[in-house]
């Protein structure tokens, strides 16, 4: 592990990348927990908060507004206002995640459920159902590819973000950039940063297949 | 608590916080500067091609790819794997860290910037290229008097978008020794002072929002027409359906 950075060395070290398979693989758990933890509970958020704006209209311009702040400030500074209260820790660095994710998800939510067309929330309330059953057999089942590429985005971004929180102690897979670029040892930083991208690409698939398996009508359309 | 804002106000009272090459001031400067010849290379390299794809109305392909990749790749990453690599050719070696900062910027900026300006160059309304066409304007007329203004504001989105993520990520080139405000915020890491890290955080906060509401000026008045669109029809953070991406991936497999 003492490798570093010589001139005449190869490009790549491929006996470093053979032998650090188990490495890789604690990394990716864990960078795919720090992600899950942060749509998870983003996800929830995002619910309450949605349906909050659509309940009371008046409400969705502050919340985008707030989000939005959030959205614009940067993750590293997030953090340096968490540190003080959290210290280096995983709440720490889930705050700062989970605030990225509140906007995409929320604006998805909403305009998934305005979209859906008037004449038919119409007809199921002339089919006698309520505001709440409206939502969930009507205005819910038909938001859901809206909702679930927001999810998808929000995915991707925080999966990449995640490599950020080495700084405060957590990383999955950042730790082998934060280690690369300690030692000047390029291929750890590449194995970084190829495995992140390798699985935002993946969950990103996962979720497009998610889609296609909950909105069966939306497939048939696709494929005819 | 108290006590920790009174010194964060101390740091930020003292003179001598401000000046020399340690300061503030020139902190902020190598902030800004590093950013924005990042934002600037980015403009040169995206832009272009993407008013022509956009004009041509082809390529529809190579703006999903690039937004989706942009998404994917992390900055932090995109720094660790040049850092090494500025290091072992010679005149990108100094200054330190400087080099593989500003790759990953301009790596960071072009996807926002590339997408907006293609859409924007291509959703202007047929109607009124074929207009301008029927007065006999030639392709290139087309291009810089009825679809490039039009398309202003949205291009100027795609600037904006880009240029707040670049002042965000600027902050990384202190991990690899560059200076600008993510100094402060990796110096006080290293020495467990979180009045530094405090008033790092604040500064690039600062400067981010700065920036997303001076370009949102810049960008309103650089309508034409003077209507303002939506905002979420601008970004890329856009809701689907109204997503950039899924508007462009739409858009080609119709094609």
């Amino acid at each position: 592990m003492t490798v570093v950075a010589q001139s005449g060395q190869p490009f790549i070290d491929w006996e470093w990348v053979l032998t650090h398979g188990d490495d890789m693989w604690e990394a990716t758990l864990e960078h795919a927990t720090l992600t899950a933890i942060a749509l998870g509970v983003g996800l929830v958020l995002s619910m309450i908060l949605a349906l909050v704006a659509l309940q009371w209209r008046r409400t969705y311009s502050p919340i985008t507004w707030f989000t939005g702040i959030l959205y614009t400030i940067p993750s590293l500074a997030l953090f340096t206002f968490l540190v003080p209260v959290f210290g280096l820790s995983l709440t720490t660095a889930e705050i700062a995640l989970v605030s990225y994710t509140l906007l995409i998800l929320i604006r998805n939510i909403v305009a998934g459920v305005d979209a859906v067309p008037d004449h038919l929330t119409e007809a199921s309330r002339g089919m006698g159902m309520t505001n709440r059953q409206t939502f969930v057999s009507v205005q819910l089942p038909l938001a859901l590819p809206a909702i679930i590429a927001g999810i998808r985005i929000a995915a991707v971004t925080t999966i990449g973000l995640v490599t950020v929180t080495v700084l405060v102690g957590q990383g999955g897979y950042g730790v082998f950039i934060l280690r690369g670029i300690r030692r000047q040892f390029l291929t750890e930083a590449l194995v970084g940063t190829v495995l992140s991208v390798l699985l935002a690409v993946v969950v990103d698939a996962a979720l497009l297949g998610v889609e296609r398996w909950a909105t069966p009508w939306a497939t048939r359309k696709a494929s005819s | 608590m108290i006590e920790f804002f009174g010194d964060v106000i101390a740091f930020l009272a003292d003179p001598e916080n401000w000046t020399g090459t340690r300061g503030i001031l020139n902190r902020t400067w190598q902030h800004i500067s590093i950013s924005t010849i990042g934002v600037f290379v980015a403009c040169l390299l995206a832009l272009p091609p993407a008013v022509y794809l956009g004009h041509s109305r082809r390529g529809g392909f190579v703006a999903v790819s690039a937004v989706n990749i942009g998404r994917a790749m992390p900055s932090f990453g995109v720094v660790g794997v040049m850092f090494p690599i500025t290091l072992s050719i010679a005149f990108l070696a100094s200054p330190i860290g400087y080099w593989a900062t500003l790759i990953a910027l301009v790596l960071l900026a072009m996807p926002p910037m590339f997408v907006n300006a293609y859409v924007g160059v291509r959703e202007v309304d047929p109607a009124l290229v074929e207009a301008a066409r029927g007065m006999g304007m030639t392709g290139r007329e087309v291009l810089t008097k009825v679809e490039m203004p039009l398309s202003t504001p949205l291009i100027m989105a795609g600037v904006r978008t880009a240029a707040v993520s670049v002042v965000a990520t600027a902050t990384l080139g202190a991990v690899v020794g560059y200076g600008g405000l993510g100094r402060y915020i990796i110096d006080g890491f290293a020495q467990g002072n979180d009045v530094l890290i405090f008033v790092g955080g604040l500064l690039v906060a600062l400067l981010a929002v700065g920036t997303e509401l001076g370009l949102g000026w810049v960008e309103k008045r650089s309508d034409p027409t003077q209507r303002s669109i939506p905002d979420d029809e601008k970004r890329l953070v856009a809701p689907v359906g109204l997503d950039t991406a899924d508007h462009v991936g739409s858009g080609t497999e119709a094609r």
